[in-house]
């Protein structure tokens, strides 16, 4: 059982980075940058588990050999956790040793990236793993398809998921290539007051005495959430994104100097699902100010001696955006 | 009077006790770290066994563990021997409910860790239970350390160096009660004493918490109390200290806001006081438990230093020739790159029957060749450049001089090697080849000259040439320029000031972009921007340093390198 995705405290950012992330899948991954024992994992996993159960036929791995799934049957979403150490094997798929020794038959043994399609792939430090594995993943991620190619075997099998990375800066530097490709970052920090913390471990004291009590305690909680983000699914298509809007989000990318395309059009999907999440019929120059540091913040050129942090050059673009 | 007892009179009684913690919440507080102690770690260990109930397993894992072994999989040799697929359990999933040993933890992997963390997050493998309590023993010298993943997930760090041995008397499984209430002035003791000491992972007072509620059940009561608090703010908070706390304050304003509930926002002045009392008790109980000289550190305001970031150790790096074994990967031996026979032939092991079916004599196909990989730490390489013109008057000469030889002696305590580059006049001169002797770099800097112009690109040139040369001997280089940013000779040798800008700019650009790691010294009276736009191209840390004396110069050039 996990911890409710609404009982979490504070961590605004990450989890409305995460909601995004679930409302439109195409934004892209969420980084998350932060501290050890911020409840990184512990977001992430609840709200998997919060989310509503998917059809068979569009989550794990997907064959035309396999019998096809039960019409209406549902499995819930998957969440993979990417150990640190994992092979290229692991990840993509290879060889079924079982059945090549038992039966002496050449078969397809799906990965993680198998399993993770139509849900969410996990990967904590990702600044610790491999670089081929990392280029791997956000390839795949990009290209919502696993291309496997070896040991005379050639499989293609639909992987599509939203990648959450978390890192901690001070353990090793991210390529900015990376950064890139993920379509959202957010920094998470221990909150400093003491009330916060209070609350945070009253709730882990409460969830490990009696989980299912618990849990219960927040049902309504969930079923709000669950709600807003079934309505943001439903929504987002519809959601008008006026050209003025558009010209905002194209200057304030200027302004703050991101590389790239991908920038804005990361702002301009993220700008969206939020509306869509608040039931809003169109964008906002509100909605932009909100998620314009989530999409942006990873993808500003940094002058070597300039101290000033990202999120204060978006904030201050912002303002002189408004003025 | 007699002296003070050592700090870790009672690491032994305390390790003990944890581990009767342990025992009766192992999902909960994950385990301990214990450094040094030799043998002492043993009996520690057997008494947390003792205290598990009856029958519970226990497991040692070596640092190098491969995944197969540590998680389970397939058992490649019964497979072979018996011709169908035989799985074989993992050391974690055998240990449930029991105890396992990582013994000199802090050689171990972050890979590795990251497995052992994940099931000490999860409690299971693939559907197995796998609820263990983890002992790590730490042997580690200065800036060694276990992985963090592992020093954050378990809840005791205790240092078992000065004990001395005792005989321990054997303990009994502990018994588990049925609840434990936490009042809730006792969680915000918990939760202020780590924002106290700056603690900012959530596990942490959690693991406070749990070592409190252990403790109150191990003395066989049915409620948290300030003892038990204290004892696992002391076993739990202390060790993981970042900062001294602030002085206490008395006035009303300290005082937590009332919570949400409401229950106890009204509750009188007398039991604030009474709450901000026992706030000092326990934070005074955490600080005792600290060793001397980390609260030192902690009081100038330190934080203290972590795993691997110890510096003049240099970068991790991969190497195929040398260095910690790091396991072996696909590939194709070339290029200096070594066959590891025994991969090679593991990874062709399972298809000889598939294979078999064609008519083939050799079996080992390219895909299953593997090569060895190590690890090694580079070495450093502190290259300075010094400039010597006559812009740079005398006594700053002097000053930089007597930095440098400070830096050096450093570098020569560490292992680090060292090279000296002059410019003046018309050239810049490596006046010390990359060196580990002292002698030999005190000699060149008492030979060097004084006087002439400011070839600054020449002289940075030469620097970066060094440094790349380093470089692709696998050193981790790191440039020190000492100048007054005054260049006035161009890279052709002529004195036109504005074209010896626009080459030492374009030098120091070359630097940046090589990211080779450097800092960049201004020595002159009155710090101009050059220097600053210097340093900007360079990617180096400005650091102005007019009329600073050589021990100014060398703490600053020490902190930037630090970073």
């Amino acid at each position: 059982m996990s911890f409710p995705f609404s009982a979490i405290v504070g961590q605004d950012e990450m989890k409305l980075a995460l909601l995004l992330a679930a409302v439109d899948a195409r934004i892209g991954g969420v980084m998350v940058f932060g501290d050890r024992g911020t409840g990184k994992s512990t977001a992430v996993r609840a709200l998997a588990a919060l989310l509503p159960p998917v059809p068979a036929s569009q989550s794990g791995f997907q064959s035309s050999e396999l019998p096809p799934p039960a019409p209406k049957a549902m499995v819930p979403v998957p969440f993979v956790d990417l150990p640190l150490g994992a092979t290229e094997d692991r990840v993509v798929g290879a060889l079924d040793l079982e059945r090549a020794l038992g039966a002496g038959v050449k078969a397809f043994e799906p990965g993680l990236l198998a399993r993770a399609n139509g849900g969410f792939l996990y990967i904590d430090e990702v600044n610790l793993l491999e670089d081929h594995i990392v280029d791997l993943l956000l390839d795949v991620a990009a290209s919502g398809e696993n291309v496997v190619e070896r040991e005379g075997l050639s499989v293609r099998h639909p992987a599509r998921f939203v990648l959450v990375g978390s890192g901690n800066p001070e353990e090793g530097e991210l390529r900015p290539q990376l950064l890139d490709r993920f379509g959202l970052s957010v920094e998470v920090r221990t909150p400093q007051d003491l009330a916060t913390r209070v609350e945070i471990l009253k709730r882990c004291d409460a969830f490990e005495r009696a989980p299912e009590a618990f849990v219960e305690s927040w049902r309504s909680a969930e079923k709000k959430t669950l709600k807003r983000i079934a309505r943001g699914r439903a929504a987002v298509g519809q959601v008008a994104m006026p050209d003025a809007m558009l010209a905002r989000a194209s200057s304030l990318c200027m302004a703050v100097g991101a590389d790239g395309l991908r920038g804005e059009l990361t702002l301009m999907r993220a700008a969206r699902a939020l509306a869509a999440l608040d039931g809003a019929a169109a964008v906002t120059p509100e909605h932009i100010a909100r998620v314009a540091p989530l999409a942006l913040r990873h993808r500003l050129r940094r002058g070597v001696l300039d101290e000033t942090g990202s999120t204060v050059r978006i904030t201050r673009a912002l303002e002189e955006l408004a003025a | 009077m007699t002296d003070v007892a050592p700090p870790h009179a009672g690491a032994l009684d305390d390790a003990l006790l944890a581990a009767r913690l342990c025992a009766y919440d192992p999902v909960g507080l994950g385990g301990m770290i214990l450094r040094g102690g030799g043998d002492l770690r043993d009996a520690v260990v057997a008494a947390l066994h003792q205290a598990l109930p009856e029958g519970a397993p226990l497991r040692r894992i070596p640092a190098h563990v491969d995944d197969a072994a540590l998680l389970g999989g397939l058992d490649l040799g019964a497979t072979l021997a018996h011709g169908r697929p035989l799985r074989r359990q993992g050391v974690l999933a055998a240990a449930d409910g029991g105890v396992v040993v990582l013994p000199m933890a802090e050689r171990m992997g972050d890979a590795t860790a990251a497995r052992i963390a994940a099931v000490l997050d999860q409690g299971e493998i693939d559907g197995a239970p796998a609820r263990v309590a983890v002992v790590a023993f730490d042997d580690g010298v200065e800036d060694e350390a276990p992985p963090m993943a592992l020093i954050e997930r378990l809840a005791f760090r205790i240092d078992l160096g000065d004990c001395r041995p005792r005989p321990i008397a054997p303990g009994q499984p502990v018994a588990r009660a049925a609840s434990v209430a936490v009042p809730t002035d006792m969680l915000e003791v918990i939760a202020g004493t780590a924002l106290a000491l700056g603690i900012d992972s959530a596990r942490a007072p959690l693991f406070a918490l749990r070592a409190a509620i252990a403790a109150a059940a191990l003395d066989g009561r049915d409620e948290v109390r300030e003892a038990d608090v204290i004892v696992a703010v002391r076993l739990v908070l202390a060790p993981r200290a970042t900062r001294m706390p602030a002085p206490p304050e008395h006035e009303q304003a300290s005082a937590p806001p009332p919570l949400d509930d409401g229950g106890q926002s009204d509750s009188g002045e007398e039991e604030q006081a009474a709450r901000q009392a026992l706030d000092d008790v326990v934070l005074a109980a955490a600080l005792a438990a600290l060793p001397r000289d980390v609260l030192e550190q902690l009081a100038a305001g330190r934080t203290r230093s972590r795993a691997g970031r110890a510096r003049g150790a240099g970068e991790r790096r991969q190497s195929a020739h040398r260095g910690r074994p790091l396991g072996a990967r696909a590939g194709v031996p070339r290029g200096g790159l070594r066959l590891s026979v025994i991969d090679t032939l593991r990874a062709a092991a399972p298809w000889q029957r598939l294979r078999a079916q064609r008519i083939e004599p050799v079996r080992i196909r390219r895909a299953d060749l593997h090569i060895r990989r190590f690890e090694t730490r580079a070495e450093m390489l502190t290259i300075f450049a010094v400039d010597a013109s006559g812009s740079s008057a005398a006594a700053r000469l002097a000053e930089a001089k007597g930095a440098v030889e400070l830096l050096l002696a450093e570098a020569y305590v560490k292992r680090a090697q060292v090279a000296l580059v002059a410019f003046r006049g018309m050239a810049a001169e490596t006046l010390l080849p990359p060196t580990r002797s002292l002698t030999r770099a005190r000699r060149a800097l008492a030979e060097l000259p004084g006087g002439g112009g400011t070839p600054l690109a020449a002289g940075l040139a030469a620097a970066r040439g060094l440094a790349e040369a380093a470089r692709t001997r696998g050193r981790t280089p790191f440039i020190v320029v000492l100048t007054d940013g005054r260049a006035n000779v161009a890279a052709d040798g002529s004195t036109q000031r504005e074209q010896a800008e626009r080459d030492a700019e374009d030098a120091a650009r070359a630097i940046g972009q090589a990211a080779i790691g450097a800092a960049f010294v201004d020595t002159s009276a009155r710090p101009r921007p050059e220097g600053a736009r210097l340093a900007l191209a360079m990617g180096a840390r400005y650091l102005p340093l007019p009329r600073a004396d050589a021990a100014a110069m060398h703490r600053a050039v020490t902190a930037a390198q630090a970073r």
